[in-house]
């Protein structure tokens, strides 16, 4: 089983973002690997593997676009467990979530995997479209916002759960297939491939940290660099960002002294009950 | 020319989540000249689209037996050919998890671009959307002649039905192939309360409720105000209650009148869910919580000591 595992850097979400004259300011940001990437990565490692940190087959592989030291994230994604990355160069602004799909199509075409795995949104751009619009530049099957996702033992379908409005979804994907994942993802038993672990088998409830051991490793494992220009994509962006602004401030509010005074003051003053 | 919007419905009728993109879609219209015109996908559905061609100026209706589930693979394609067809420069729906799902897959099929999560229509292609969990509004542009957007439900009135129902159209269907994709079954919460999306009230508890069963005072509390109940990712993921109340960047997205926020400490991305609501009270024993900040109303106080006072407050205010 390859999995190849779309990965994007995003500014640290708990930063407070500098935004003026129309423009995010992200100089002095830290970055790190969007959270549902990691928790796609975590997933992929646990597909391919008995039980945690146990015996392993199949390949995991990592690959991004962004900046030079984009590196940096996909060597801790290495680190993680992944055993191949690649890199190709891009700079974000000038991509939309149609650029990185296909340049990710062209990827494919040459990796072939037999699943791809994502986050169903990077948590900057909160779009929640490149998985889906890869499936269908790819005319493969997609399998969105999952809370699970179980391999068949033949390797050809999956049985995943989604998250959906109403509640939960259960559904059968053949593969190859592009599958975006939710935060449940992450879950003990939400993860397993059935030719290798038995309905018994669980992980942490959590994305695993890279061990000194795996750090170590990670120098070793193979990090490929290509040139965006070389994958032969072109043509213009089909989506532009104009501005960004702050969002309106909320008026600050008041702290009520008492139960009798919130009450109070709902019923007569804001008048919601 | 025509803006073409997804309406989900029932066998019977035209889901209420689906209105805000018709409005969404009246205001493009404006932009792009030409009717609204509503497509409607499923199994059985023509009573359903008769039901929604009250809103829009005709309805194009795919029904058919193996349309039943709302999977892109067999979806995106008719959506494409519903553009094609009546040379629409606009798709849009709203941002539910099918129009999540499907949409884009639409894009691709089209080449167009898209323009996800949209709170305004700026122009016939332009949009601004919220990012980074809502603490930015971006302006984007479209730069295909095909515009593909989805709506935030809560930031666009649903639209009212207009003065007289626009024609049916059945629309041949052909062969549809779902890819090997099946739906197996649909594990639905169920709830006698409003949905989440479309209460006017919400009440929602944070990880400070420590567990499922502390759960039934808010559940009172919501019930005395007919509304819905709701909690922070920390109470979801905790296990408290099950994941589709969770309201936040990466939940559901509420603007009710009143929303009431117990034991939650307001995360960034609990607050992208929930600060566009009308009135926000926070109840939390934390004076320093972030959800303070965003409050109109702040009650410093646990949740063991104040819900129940409140529960008696509000009921001695309604018998008044």
């Amino acid at each position: 089983m390859k999995i190849l595992v779309p990965c994007k850097r995003v500014p640290n979400p708990e930063l407070k973002l500098k935004i003026g004259g129309g423009a995010v300011d992200l100089a002095g940001t830290t970055w790190q690997v969007n959270p549902f990437d990691e928790y796609a990565v975590e997933a992929a490692l646990r597909l391919t593997e008995k039980s945690k940190g146990g015996e392993r087959s199949g390949e995991v592989v990592v690959v991004s676009i962004g900046p030079k030291d984009t590196a940096t994230q996909v060597r801790q994604l290495l680190a993680m467990g992944a055993d191949r990355g690649i890199l190709i160069a891009g700079d974000d602004a000038a991509l939309d979530a149609d650029l990185v799909a296909r340049t990710l199509k062209a990827v494919i075409e040459t990796e072939k995997p037999d699943l791809v795995v994502m986050g169903k949104q990077a948590v900057d751009g909160d779009d929640n479209q490149v998985g889906q619009l890869l499936a269908g530049y790819l005319g493969w099957p997609q399998a969105t916002f999952l809370s699970s996702l179980v391999l068949a033992a033949d390797g050809k379908s999956a049985m995943v759960e989604r998250e959906v409005d109403s509640g939960v979804e259960q559904r059968r994907v053949r593969l190859p297939a592009v599958a975006t994942v939710d935060l449940r993802i992450i879950g003990k038993k939400a993860v397993r491939n059935e030719a290798l672990s038995g309905p018994d088998a669980e992980w942490e409830d959590t994305q695993r940290l890279a061990s000194l051991k795996g750090i170590m490793a990670a120098k070793k494992k193979e990090l490929k660099e290509i040139d965006a220009l070389s994958l032969g994509i072109s043509g213009g962006l089909l989506v532009k960002t104009v501005r960004h602004d702050s969002p309106p401030v909320r008026k600050a509010g008041i702290k009520v002294a008492s139960v009798e005074e919130l009450v109070s003051r709902l019923h007569t003053e804001a008048k919601v009950i | 020319m025509a803006t073409l919007v997804l309406l989900e419905t029932t066998t019977s009728n035209l889901r209420t989540s689906s209105l805000p993109a018709v409005s969404a879609a009246r205001e493009l219209a404006k932009h792009h000249g030409g009717p609204v015109i509503g497509v409607v996908i499923g199994a059985s559905v023509g009573a359903a689209a008769a039901d929604a061609a009250r809103f829009v100026d005709k309805v194009l209706c795919y029904d058919n037996a193996a349309l039943s589930a709302a999977l892109a693979e067999t979806w995106a394609p008719l959506l494409m050919s519903a553009v094609k067809e009546t040379g629409a420069t606009a798709l849009v729906a709203s941002a539910t998890s099918v129009g999540k799902d499907v949409l884009p897959r639409a894009a691709a099929l089209l080449g167009a671009g898209m323009a996800s999560d949209v709170i305004a229509v700026l122009g016939a292609k332009a949009f601004r959307r919220p990012t980074y969990a809502g603490n930015v509004l971006t302006d984007v542009e479209v730069t295909t002649a095909v515009v593909v957007a989805t709506a935030r439900q809560t930031e666009f009135a649903p639209a009212a039905p207009a003065a007289s129902a626009g024609p049916v159209e059945n629309k041949p269907v052909g062969v549809v192939d779902a890819l090997g994709s099946e739906l197996m079954a649909v594990h639905a919460t169920k709830s006698a309360r409003p949905d989440l999306a479309e209460a006017k009230v919400v009440v929602s508890g944070g990880r400070g409720m420590k567990e499922s069963a502390n759960f039934k005072v808010l559940e009172e509390l919501t019930d005395l105000l007919g509304g819905a109940l709701g909690a922070s990712r920390a109470a979801c993921d905790a296990g408290m209650v099950p994941n589709d109340l969770q309201v936040g960047q990466t939940g559901k997205v509420v603007a009710p009148e009143l929303y009431i926020a117990v034991a939650l400490s307001g995360a960034i991305q609990h607050l992208a869910g929930m600060k566009s609501s009308k009135v926000i009270v926070a109840i939390n024993k934390d004076p320093e919580a972030p959800i303070f900040q965003v409050a109109d109303y702040g009650l410093v106080a646990t949740w063991e000591s104040s819900i129940p006072q409140l529960i008696a407050e509000i009921k001695k205010a309604k018998a008044a």
